[in-house]
C-alpha cells in the first residue's frame, strides 16, 4: 500500500529534528552543563521509539514514493538500535567525560549515525539503501577521528575512511550493474525482473559479487575485514563500542533487502560466495584472536568469527535461515555491549583497559563484574545457558536443516579454537591474582544498567522463545516465507 | 510433587544464595548455608528412591512443558531404573563434598560452595532430561563450574589442567549438538523417546556413533581420548578430584546407554568390536600404567580410567548381566574413587604432597585412617564382599559367556588392580615411619572420621547385598536390551 503520509517516516524525522537541536542547543551550553546535550539525546531516543511503537502496523508500509518501507522488521530491529544506542552512551558517559570527548558533536555524531542505520533499515531502493549506508559510515569515521590528540585514533580513522570508501565505491558499482540489467532502483521490482528472466545474467552475477564484498566489508567478514581491528582497537572504547553494535544491525537488515529481497532470485549464486565468506571469516577470526593481547583487538576478530556465524544461518536462504542470522545478530549485539560496557567500566582517566592483562585478578577486586565478564565470554563461546548458546545452535539448525551439514561442522570446529580465548580472559579474571588495586566506581546508573544487561544474557539464554518467536514473526509480517 | 524439578533446582537456588550471603571475610555462613542446601538437595531426591515403581521400564517421575516451541524444545524430564540412582549418587556426592571442603578450603570459600551446588543441580538435569538439547544444556553447562573448580583452587599447573578439561570435551558435545540437530531434522523432534523408534540406515547411524561416541568416549574416558584426566584429577582439588571421579565419569557411560545404544543400535552392534578393544587397552594398559605411577592422585586417575574401561567393556557385551554389571560398577566406582581421593585428600591436607615416596609408615601414627583406606583399597581391588566385586564379577561373567579370551583378558583387572592398588598402599601406610613428617601425623578428625565411614558402609553394604540396586534397574536394563536388539535399517 503507498501512503502520500510522512507518517512512517515520523522517527526518522524526530531523530533528524532531535540531532539538529542537539547541534543549536550545544553551542550555547558552558562547558560544565554539557549532559544538557546528552539528556536530550536521550530524550530524542526515546521519542524516536515511541514513535516507531505507536506507529506500529503490522503489515508493511510504503513511503515517500516507494523508496521507504515501514514493515515488522524495521521496526523491530530500529527498536533494538534505540536501545542499543542509548545504553552505549549510559556506559560510555564516564569514559568520555575524562577524555574530554563528552560534548556536543559526540551526541550529534551519534544521532546522525543512528538515523543513517535507520534509513538504511527502512530502504526499499537502492537509491536510500546507499543514503543511509554513507550517512551511517561518514558519522562513524569522523567519530573515530574524535579524539584528536590520540595518533591510533588518527590512523584508524584514516584506514576506516579508504577502505570504508572503497567499499561503498565496489557497492555502488555492483548497484549500478544490477541498475543496467535491470532498469530499477526498487528493490521490489528488480526482485521481480530477476525472478521474471529480465536482463543479462552475466551482467546480474558481476553485479552481485561487488554487491556481496560490499555487504561482506561492512560486516566485517574476512577477507575484508582488514579495517576491523584497527579500527575497534584505535577508536575510542565507546565509539568502538558504537561501531560494534548497532551497525550489526542495519547490516543485517541491509543484506537481508539486498540478498534476501532484491536478488533473491540469484539465491545459488550468492550461497556460495556467503558460503567462503562464513568459512573464511569463522575459521581465521578465531584463529587470530587467540594471539591478541588487546581486548579490544580480540574482541574484533571475534565479531569477524561472529560474523562468520551469521552468515552460516544466513546462507540457507529461507526464514528458517533468516531468523536464525537475525536472532544471532541481536544476541551478538546484546553481548558485545556487555563486553565493552566493562571495558569502559574498567577504563578511567588516563588508562584504557583495554589489554588482556587488565582483566588480571577482576575477580578478586569485584566478583559481581567478573562474573558478568563471564557470562560474555561463556556467551561468545556459545555454552549454555547464555544466550550465545541458542543463537549458536539456530545457525547451526538452519544449516543442517538446508542440507549443509558439514558446513555446520567446520563451524563447531572453529568454535572450539574460539572458546581458548575466550577461557583465556575468564582465566585470568579467576585463576589468576590481581594486580590492578584500584576500585571500581561507576555511577549507579551505568552499573544498573550494565548489570541488567549481563543478566540479560542468562535470561535470553534460559528463555530464548520470546526473542526468537519475535524474529520469526517479524520476518512473516514482511513477507519473508 | 516435581521432585526431579526440585532435584536440579534445589541445589542451583543454595548456589546463588551462597554467593549473594557470603562474605570472604566471614567464610562460616556460607559453609553452613552450602550444607543445609546439599543437604536439602539430597532429601528431596529421596522420594525418587522412595516412591519408585521397580516393575516398569517406562520413565518415572515425568514432567513435561514446552520450552522453546519455535524448535520444539521441551523442558521434559523423568528418570527409569538407571537414571534414578545416579541422581542420588550425584545428590549424596555434593553433600559428602560440601563436607569435606569444610576447614580445607579457606580462599573464596563461598564461591568454592556454590560451585558444587550449582554444578550438583546441573549434573542431576543432565540424567533426568529427556529431551536432546535440554540434556545438552546441562551436560555443557556443568563444564564452568568445573572449570573454575579446577583453576581457582587446583594445584600448580591448574591453569593447564581446567583448559585442556574445558576444551577436549568441547570439541566432543558440539560434534554431538551437530548430531541431535541432524536428528531433529529427521524427526522433527528432540524427544529421546522418539528417537528411540526413529528408522536411520546403517550409514547415518555410524556418522551419528562417531559423533556421539567422541563427546562421550572423552567424557568416560576411554582410551585413547583420557589423557586429560589424569591432568585434571591431579590438579584439581579433593572435592573437584570426586566429583569427576565419581559423578562426571558417569555421564559419559550414562550417555552410551541413554543416547548410543538405543538411538544407534545397528551402528553399536557394528562396532561392539572396536569399542570392546579400546575397553580392553584401557583396562590392561592402563592398568600397567597405573602401576608406574608415583603420585597417590595420578595412580587414582589411570585406575579410573582403567575401572570404566570394564564399565564400557560391560555395556557392549550386550547381555544382561554385562549392562547390570556395567551399573552396579559406576556406582561403585562412585563410592569408591570418592573415597580413595578423600583419603588422599586427607593426607595431602596434612602433608602437602601426593608423591608416593613421601609417605611410609603412616599407619603408625594414623591408624583408624589406615584402617578406612585399607577397606578402600581393597574395593578398589575388586575384593569380594566390597561394592568393588559385584560389578566386576558380572561384567567377566558376562564376557566369559561372550568368549572365554574375553573373559580371560578382563580378568586380567583382577590382577592388575589389587597390584597397583595395594602396592601404593604398601608403601604409603606399612613399614616404618618414612620420616619426621609423617611422625608427626595426627588422625583423622571427627569430620573425617564420619566423612569415611560413611562411604565404608556405602562400599560394605553394596557388596554384601546388591540386591536392591540391581531390582531397581532390572526392568529398565531389560528394556534397553529389547531396544539394542532390534534393527532400526
Amino acid at each position: 500500500m503507498l501512503t502520500p503520509s510522512l507518517l512512517p517516516v515520523l522517527p526518522e524525522i524526530i531523530l533528524l529534528v532531535a540531532a539538529c537541536t542537539v547541534l543549536l542547543v550545544d553551542a550555547f551550553l558552558p562547558d560544565g552543563q554539557r549532559h544538557v546535550g546528552f539528556w536530550l539525546t536521550q530524550l530524542a531516543l526515546f521519542a524516536g521509539s515511541w514513535a516507531t511503537l505507536t506507529t506500529f502496523e503490522p503489515e508493511p508500509v510504503l513511503a515517500l514514493g516507494a523508496l521507504f518501507i515501514d514493515d515488522m522488521l524495521s521496526d523491530l530491529l530500529k527498536f533494538f538500535s534505540y536501545f542499543v544506542v542509548s545504553l552505549m552512551l549510559f556506559y560510555s558517559r564516564a569514559y568520555l567525560t575524562a577524555r574530554g570527548l563528552f560534548r556536543g558533536e559526540t551526541f550529534v555524531l551519534t544521532l546522525f549515525s543512528l538515523l543513517g542505520m535507520m534509513v538504511m533499515i527502512s530502504a526499499n531502493s537502492f537509491l536510500t539503501l546507499y543514503l543511509g549506508l554513507e550517512l551511517q559510515a561518514l558519522s562513524l569515521y569522523a567519530m573515530v577521528a574524535m579524539h584528536r590528540t590520540s595518533n591510533d585514533a588518527s590512523e584508524a580513522a584514516m584506514k576506516y575512511f579508504v577502505l570504508g570508501a572503497l567499499a561503498s565505491g565496489m557497492l555502488l558499482y555492483g548497484m549500478s550493474m544490477v541498475y543496467g540489467a535491470t532498469g530499477s532502483l526498487d528493490l521490489h521490482r528488480i526482485a521481480q525482473a530477476v525472478l521474471g528472466g529480465a536482463g543479462n545474467r552475466v551482467i546480474l552475477v558481476f553485479g552481485l559479487v561487488f554487491v556481496v564484498s560490499g555487504i561482506a566489508f561492512k560486516l566485517g567478514a574476512a577477507p575484508y575485514h582488514m579495517w576491523l581491528p584497527d579500527v575497534y582497537h584505535g577508536a575510542p572504547t565507546a565509539v568502538t563500542l558504537l561501531i560494534g553494535t548497532a551497525p550489526k544491525l542495519a547490516a543485517f537488515a541491509f543484506m537481508l533487502r539486498l540478498l534476501g529481497v532484491a536478488l533473491s532470485g540469484l539465491e545459488f549464486d550468492w550461497q556460495g560466495m556467503l558460503m567462503v565468506l562464513s568459512l573464511m571469516s569463522m575459521i581465521l577470526g578465531n584463529v587470530i584472536a587467540i594471539a591478541q593481547s588487546n581486548i579490544k583487538r580480540m574482541l574484533a576478530y571475534s565479531t569477524i568469527a561472529n560474523m562468520g556465524f551469521m552468515l552460516l544461518g544466513f546462507l540457507a536462504a529461507n526464514l528458517n535461515g533468516y531468523s536464525a542470522a537475525m536472532f544471532y545478530v541481536v544476541a551478538y549485539v546484546i553481548t558485545s555491549l556487555a563486553s565493552f560496557g566493562v571495558v569502559l567500566l574498567l577504563s578511567r582517566e588516563g588508562f584504557e583497559a583495554d589489554r588482556i592483562d587488565d582483566f588480571r585478578g577482576l575477580n578478586q577486586r569485584s566478583p559481581w563484574w567478573a562474573f558478568v565478564m563471564l557470562l560474555v565470554m561463556f556467551s561468545l563461546a556459545g555454552i549454555p545457558p547464555t544466550v550465545g548458546f541458542y543463537a549458536k545452535f539456530s545457525v547451526l539448525e538452519a544449516a543442517v536443516n538446508a542440507g549443509f551439514t558439514w558446513l555446520a561442522v567446520v563451524a563447531v570446529l572453529a568454535s572450539v579454537i574460539g572458546a581458548f580465548y575466550y577461557l583465556r580472559i575468564v582465566k585470568l579474571m579467576y585463576f589468576d591474582d590481581a594486580v590492578d588495586a584500584e576500585p571500581i566506581d561507576a555511577r549507579l546508573d551505568n552499573r544498573v544498567l550494565l548489570s541488567v544487561n549481563g543478566l540479560a544474557l542468562l535470561l535470553f539464554g534460559i528463555l530464548p522463545q520470546p526473542l526468537m518467536g519475535l524474529c520469526v514473526v517479524a520476518l512473516l509480517q514482511s513477507g519473508f516465507l | 510433587m516435581p521432585y526431579l524439578s526440585l532435584a536440579i533446582w534445589v541445589p542451583i537456588v543454595a548456589g546463588i544464595v551462597v554467593l549473594a550471603v557470603g562474605r570472604d571475610r566471614d567464610p562460616g555462613v556460607a559453609r553452613w548455608i552450602a550444607l543445609f542446601g546439599a543437604l536439602s538437595g539430597l532429601l528431596v531426591t529421596l522420594p525418587l528412591w522412595l516412591h519408585f515403581d521397580s516393575g516398569t521400564s517406562s520413565m518415572q517421575f515425568v514432567e513435561i512443558a514446552d520450552w522453546v516451541p519455535r524448535f520444539d524444545i521441551h523442558y521434559f524430564l523423568g528418570v527409569d531404573g538407571i537414571s534414578m540412582l545416579f541422581v542420588l549418587l550425584n545428590s549424596l556426592m555434593t553433600l559428602l563434598v560440601v563436607w569435606a571442603g569444610w576447614e580445607v578450603i579457606e580462599k573464596r570459600v563461598a564461591q568454592y560452595m556454590a560451585a558444587f551446588l550449582i554444578q550438583s543441580g546441573l549434573i542431576n538435569g543432565a540424567f533426568a532430561a529427556l529431551d536432546a538439547i535440554l540434556f545438552y544444556a546441562f551436560f555443557e553447562a556443568m563444564l564452568i563450574p568445573m572449570y573454575l573448580i579446577i583453576g581457582v583452587w587446583g594445584g600448580p599447573n591448574r591453569v593447564y589442567a581446567a583448559v585442556k578439561f574445558f576444551l577436549y570435551t568441547l570439541l566432543g558435545s558440539l560434534l554431538m549438538l551437530v548430531g541431535f540437530i541432524y536428528l531433529y531434522n529427521v524427526s522433527e523432534t528432540f524427544s529421546l523417546l522418539e528417537w528411540y523408534q526413529l528408522p536411520l540406515s546403517l550409514g547415518v547411524q555410524l556418522l551419528l556413533f562417531v559423533a556421539f561416541f567422541l563427546s562421550f568416549a572423552v567424557k568416560v574416558p576411554m582410551w585413547p581420548v583420557h589423557t586429560w584426566l589424569p591432568d585434571a584429577h591431579v590438579e584439581a582439588p579433593t572435592g573437584g578430584s570426586v566429583i569427576l571421579a565419581a559423578i562426571t565419569l558417569k555421564i559419559g557411560a550414562y550417555g552410551f546407554i541413554r543416547f548410543i545404544l538405543p538411538i544407534l543400535p545397528d551402528a553399536s552392534r557394528y562396532l561392539s568390536g572396536f569399542v570392546i578393544t579400546l575397553s580392553l587397552v584401557a583396562v590392561v594398559y592402563i592398568g600397567f600404567v597405573a602401576l608406574m605411577q608415583s603420585d597417590m592422585k595420578k595412580l587414582i586417575a589411570y585406575s579410573s580410567i582403567s575401572h570404566m574401561g570394564f564399565v564400557t567393556l560391560g555395556l557392549f557385551l550386550f547381555s544382561q548381566l554385562g549392562v547390570e554389571g556395567a551399573l552396579v560398577q559406576m556406582i561403585s566406582h562412585g563410592f569408591v574413587s570418592a573415597a580413595m581421593f578423600l583419603c588422599v585428600g586427607v593426607m595431602y591436607d596434612r602433608m602437602h604432597s601426593r608423591l608416593i615416596e613421601d609417605y611410609g609408615g603412616v599407619v603408625n601414627t594414623m591408624p583408624k585412617f589406615a584402617a578406612f583406606m585399607m577397606l578402600f583399597a581393597m574395593a578398589n581391588a575388586g575384593l569380594p564382599a566390597t561394592s568393588g566385586f559385584v560389578g566386576e564379577f558380572l561384567v567377566i561373567v558376562a564376557a566369559v559367556k561372550a568368549s572365554f579370551w574375553l573373559g580371560f583378558a578382563a580378568a586380567t583387572t583382577l590382577i592388575l588392580g589389587s597390584a597397583y592398588t595395594l602396592w601404593m598402599y604398601k608403601r604409603v601406610i606399612f613399614g616404618e615411619v618414612a620420616n619426621e613428617r609423617v611422625r608427626q601425623l595426627a588422625d583423622v578428625t571427627r569430620r573425617e572420621f564420619w566423612l569415611l565411614a560413611t562411604l565404608a558402609a556405602l562400599v560394605l553394604a553394596m557388596g554384601v547385598y546388591p540386591k536392591p540396586f540391581i531390582d531397581v534397574m532390572h526392568a529398565s536394563v531389560a528394556d534397553l536390551l529389547a531396544h539394542v536388539a532390534q534393527s532400526k535399517l
